[in-house]
């Protein structure tokens, strides 16, 4: 390849430099990433032996208002965080709080037995057990002697 | 009502290892008194502590471990701690009847404005 060749000799090529500056900066700013903003909630993933505890940080939400859906391998988180209208007389200094509508979705590596999903919600800490059915659990296999 | 900032200080090192969380604020001020809500979720409310001394109001509060028996940790987008949050007064308030009340995770409080004293009448005597 000819534009690979290195710039030796006596001609000098400006195009042909300023061609390598612009490809090191394509390749300098390619493997930049901006973070990804923190989703809302929040959630840890706990993993055991017989499936998976998930936990979400949700204060201020009705916990009869939420819509937890599993679907085989995938839970699905939905709910909303309703702001209060102010008063006409009220001055709001700080708002700080996230309001408004949020979902999640989990797709986890093994299925969940939906009849056995157990969701509490504890002081603003949503807490999801998500069972593994016992016919998908893995099976120990006992070797015998002949 | 502000923040309170230590003006030119060293912030205050933490005795504990766990971090210490500035939980989200919304404030909201009318003619009656202020009324704050907290997002704390995991506090415990038992170690849930509010003072009103010298114009600054300071909450604390610790989060209880979530974490279940028997399961190892495999992602984590949020950690436990304690929280911690101081504010400025401005206004007199009524310190007798601050109310304070911890629910799904969410701290309001209510601070009535102190009753205005009576202006009172100087008066002046001539010489």
């Amino acid at each position: 390849m000819l534009h690979n060749l290195d710039n030796t000799g006596r001609g000098f090529d400006p195009v042909r430099q300023m061609r390598f500056a612009q490809r090191d900066m394509s390749r300098l700013f390619d493997n930049l990433r901006v973070a990804a903003p923190p989703e809302f909630p929040p959630m840890n993933v706990w993993a055991g032996s017989d499936g998976a505890v998930v936990t979400a940080e949700i204060p201020g939400v009705v916990p009869e208002e939420l819509d937890i859906a599993v679907h085989q391998n995938t839970v699905t988180l939905r709910g909303r965080r309703t702001a209060q209208p102010p008063a006409d007389d009220a001055v709001v200094h700080r708002q700080e709080r996230i309001t408004g509508a949020f979902a999640r979705n989990l797709v986890l590596p093994f299925r969940v037995d939906g009849d056995r999903v157990k969701a509490t919600f504890r002081n603003g800490v949503l807490r999801l057990d998500l069972p593994r059915p016992e016919a998908d659990k893995p099976h120990k296999i006992t070797v015998s002697r002949i | 009502m502000s923040d309170q900032q230590p003006n030119g200080l060293q912030p205050a090192e933490a005795t504990r290892s766990e971090p210490a969380f500035t939980p989200p604020t919304d404030i909201v001020e009318t003619t009656a008194g202020v009324q704050m809500v907290l997002d704390m979720p995991g506090a415990d409310p038992d170690t849930l502590d509010v003072t009103l001394d010298n114009r600054v109001l300071r909450i604390s509060a610790r989060s209880q471990s979530s974490g279940p028996d028997g399961y190892a940790l495999v992602h984590a987008e949020y950690r436990d701690g304690s929280y911690e949050r101081s504010f400025t007064v401005s206004e007199p308030i009524d310190v007798g009847r601050i109310e304070a009340v911890l629910k799904d995770g969410v701290l309001r409080l209510t601070l009535p404005k102190a009753a205005p004293s009576p202006a009172a009448k100087i008066n002046v005597k001539a010489d």
